[in-house]
């Protein structure tokens, strides 16, 4: 078939347009930072060994987060019990926090003072320490777990539940339902649940050095800031971005190679009903499971909450309304993570016929994760100095930068989703002459409400507790939540600052519930 | 009145007040972000200094002392800032090697410093010294050094990443300052007693107070922000025999400023008893000048040490790296 020059249709000039923009937030601003720089840049002893350390604890963390986070999410597919829903959203709450505040909670549970050292000091045993690559795996898994639990059982979700009846039919076993439904899902879910963590992973470094016990755990991130703030190294700073941009394209590349596409064809979306592992010691284990898995994660929120509630009525009027700036910006995030995001799915489903292309824009639309917030920042602050007052942007620039930092997570839940009504109601669509506009909203979006859900809340609540740019453009009358949580703290209100961490925790968690609930309002799960 | 008189009406009104905004001078201040939040002197000082100057006094905020350089240095000579409030002693040659400050050309006051002030360029406002702070409730002898520290072998404390936190750099200088050509031995033996390094001054001392830490690197005069906002008199500074670091913060005027005159005014009114009476309750260190009124009740209960450490800027400068890169190897081991 002869290809012929096609017309750019207005989703696939959105798409373009939104992969433009993204390129100009992540390698531009790198471009911006070292062009101001003075020097030529070079990396000495010290970056190579924080390219080693951060690589081995993102691997690390991202091996033991999906390993676990297979068989929680095996337990929530095949498990209906009450609570499950507040339970799956609760789960997303660690990795919304802002670290400081996950930090502390952590401690409280597993520190040297914390519950678990309290449970065996008696035993003559304690105090833990956690402290070195176990405590940055240990907070990686608390921050990383809840999200690859929820990429996994979402592949679960992708297997129609006739696939289930037919099966129970045939008389499988958990084992040979395992063999052909959950394997090959796996197959095609794992690496890229897997990319996302290791991606994550290396971008953090507040974590790694606060729970790494010193300069051992010394991580690309933390290299460039150092460059930044101590040395004023722009060109090494941007090199080190790039250095960072080069790991996880390794990575994603990895995870490519590894995935294996799965189709399951198309099912009537309903609820999965599972014949199988109904016997006890399955229903036991699965119990036995969650409430591992909830126990590790919830707890130290549970901390966390139990600390800030006798603040929370004291907490001082800025603290509101910084939290109404949050959301306003948590908002406006949303709402451009979801445009940019159905814009450049759409456009990468359309381009089916041209792979490249496609993974070209799908590439673009990840490389927001691979971006240092140092970086960003500083970039645009070079950018927008010149032409405008970056102070005055604080607030919108720090939505567009949420929203980038969000999109990898919501492109993760669309694309697949937009592919799969595509491929599914393309040809029925295309024969009853539907399209364009009139497609999307009456094909495609009620079919894509429960991953959209999830990309709303997620893109909110990461919006609500990233500090993100703000804190390098900041008004002093125009603070988000998380940085009125740290200038408490800077001043010594640490009590304040549990409450307003309180609030933050329980502001994000309400955003999430209510967009992920409104994607899944009828559909029953 | 008619329609189109009630717009022009509308329009003088509209104009007289842009004319007024404009005869306003605004004097913008450069400062690092705790100055500038509620509970910092940021408010006070702006409130008392306009009402003499006639002038509209704005504070921007970046991060901490070294984010602000970064800052000032990313503008270049186009900053609109007119004075940077905020740096400290180990910036000031970094600082003054931008040649993007101007010398202040005033008659310092006397400062109530431990140390001799003569910089042409850069005038103080606050100092304190570094220490590490701990709960008299849960240790009851605190060491009185550093060898009594690495001996004491119940101990963990929290300090910070001198490549991220001010605290962490003045800690690094300290043990420099103290141990010369030994702070390599004597931060291998520290080693054992870092719980951990953290980013900032907040999460180290977060760590303490919830318990994690025995204690943290901050400042002798934290403790009277526990007795006197807090009425907690639990909280002290443990007084080192080698003596203890200084943190002097700075000010400067920068070369490209439009309003030459009210920065130096404000330079004026920074050594004044107006502004130095508010440090001591809101940045909680010591006035650079005491004020009349002397220093608020409960300071006197501070710990204080009978030496004061402290490079000169250019040293600070010099030896900076290769005392980083000692800490690191000694601390990665």
């Amino acid at each position: 078939m002869a290809r012929r020059a096609q017309p750019l249709s207005p989703a696939l000039a959105l798409g373009w347009g939104a992969a433009a923009l993204l390129l100009a937030l992540t390698l531009g601003t790198i471009l911006a930072v070292a062009w101001r720089a003075e020097a030529a840049a070079r990396l000495g002893a010290a970056d190579w060994a924080a390219i080693r350390f951060t690589a081995w604890q993102a691997l690390l963390s991202a091996a033991i987060s999906v390993a676990l986070a297979i068989p929680a999410a095996r337990a929530l597919a095949r498990r209906r019990f009450r609570g499950r829903g507040v339970l799956i959203t609760l789960l997303g709450a660690p990795f919304i926090l802002p670290v400081i505040v996950a930090v502390l909670g952590l401690l409280a549970v597993f520190g040297r003072a914390g519950l678990v050292s309290g449970l065996i000091a008696p035993l003559g045993l304690g105090p833990l320490s956690i402290y070195g690559l176990q405590g940055v795996v240990l907070a990686n898994v608390f921050f990383n777990l809840p999200l690859a639990t929820r990429l996994i059982l979402q592949g679960w979700h992708a297997i129609p539940a006739e696939h289930f009846r037919l099966a129970a039919q045939l008389g499988m076993g958990p084992a040979e339902i395992a063999r052909h439904l959950e394997r090959p899902m796996l197959r095609a879910v794992v690496p890229g649940a897997f990319a996302a963590i290791f991606l994550i992973c290396i971008t953090s470094f507040a974590v790694a050095l606060t729970l790494g016990g010193g300069p051992r755990a010394t991580t690309v991130e933390l290299a460039i800031y150092q460059a930044f703030r101590f040395d004023f190294d722009l060109g090494r700073a941007a090199l080190l971005a790039l250095v960072q941009f080069g790991l996880c394209a390794i990575a994603a590349a990895a995870a490519l190679i590894v995935a294996v596409p799965v189709a399951f064809g198309a099912g009537l979306d309903r609820t999965v009903q599972r014949w199988d592992a109904g016997g006890r010691a399955y229903r036991w284990g699965d119990a036995a499971l969650l409430t591992l898995v909830a126990g590790f994660l919830l707890l130290p929120l549970a901390m966390v909450a139990a600390g800030g509630l006798a603040a929370l009525p004291g907490l001082p009027a800025s603290v509101f309304e910084a939290a109404l700036r949050s959301l306003a910006v948590a908002l406006a995030s949303t709402a451009l993570t979801l445009g940019l995001g159905i814009a450049l799915a759409s456009a990468i489903v359309r381009l089916r016929d041209r792979p490249r292309r496609a993974g070209f824009l799908e590439a673009v639309g990840y490389l927001s994760i691979a971006a240092s917030p140092m970086v960003i920042g500083t970039g645009l602050f070079i950018l927008l100095f010149p032409v405008a007052d970056p102070v005055a942007l604080a607030l919108p620039v720090t939505a567009l930068v949420n929203a980038a930092m969000s999109l990898p997570f919501a492109l993760r839940a669309l694309i697949p989703a937009i592919r799969d009504v595509s491929e599914t109601y393309g040809r029925l669509s295309e024969s009853l002459g539907i399209g364009g506009w009139t497609r999307f909203r009456l094909v495609t979006l009620p079919r894509i409400r429960r991953p959209l859900g999830f990309a709303a809340g997620l893109s909110a609540a990461l919006s609500m507790g990233d500090l993100g740019v703000i804190a390098l453009f900041a008004d002093p009358d125009q603070a988000t939540l998380p940085l009125q949580l740290y200038r408490l703290m800077a001043a010594y209100r640490m009590e304040d600052a549990t409450g307003a961490a309180l609030l933050l925790l329980c502001l994000s968690l309400a955003l999430f519930w209510i967009f992920d609930r409104g994607g899944r309002v009828g559909t029953d799960t | 009145m008619k329609p189109i008189s009630i717009l022009a009406a509308g329009c003088s009104l509209a104009l007289a007040g842009a004319a007024a905004a404009q005869d306003t001078p605004t004097l913008t201040v450069y400062t690092y972000d705790s100055f500038v939040t509620e509970w910092g002197p940021g408010p006070q000082v702006e409130a008392a200094f306009e009402e003499t100057c006639g002038c509209d006094l704005e504070f921007v905020a970046a991060g901490d002392g070294a984010a602000l350089l970064a800052r000032v240095r990313l503008e270049g000579a186009r900053s609109d800032a007119d004075v940077v409030l905020g740096l400290d002693t180990n910036l000031m040659a970094a600082a003054a090697e931008t040649g993007l400050f101007a010398p202040h050309g005033l008659d310092a006051p006397a400062f109530d410093l431990p140390v001799t002030w003569d910089d042409p360029t850069f005038l103080p406002y606050d100092w304190g010294y570094f220490a590490f702070v701990y709960d008299e409730t849960r240790i009851g002898d605190a060491p009185g050094s550093f060898r009594e520290l690495i001996a004491d072998e119940d101990l963990k404390v929290v300090i910070q990443d001198p490549r991220s936190s001010t605290p962490g750099l003045g800690l690094l200088l300290w043990v420099k300052h103290a141990y010369g050509d030994e702070a390599g031995t004597i931060w291998e033996a520290l080693a054992p007693r870092i719980l951990t390094v953290t980013k900032g001054w907040s999460e180290a001392y977060g760590m303490f107070l919830e318990g994690e830490a025995d204690m943290a690197l901050s400042y002798t005069t934290s403790p009277a922000y526990h007795l006197i906002a807090e009425e907690d008199p639990t909280k002290a500074a443990a007084l080192f025999e080698e003596g203890h670091y200084m943190q002097v913060e700075v000010a400067g005027k920068l070369a490209g400023t439009d309003q030459p005159e009210l920065a130096d005014a404000f330079l004026t009114f920074m050594t004044s008893d107006r502004f130095q009476s508010v440090i001591p309750t809101t940045n909680w260190m010591y006035p650079a000048v005491t004020p009349d009124s002397g220093l608020p009740k409960g300071f006197e209960t501070l710990a204080t040490p009978d030496k004061a450490l402290l490079f000169p800027p250019e040293e600070a400068a010099a030896i900076r790296d290769a005392a980083l890169n000692e800490w690191r190897d000694a601390l990665s081991r």
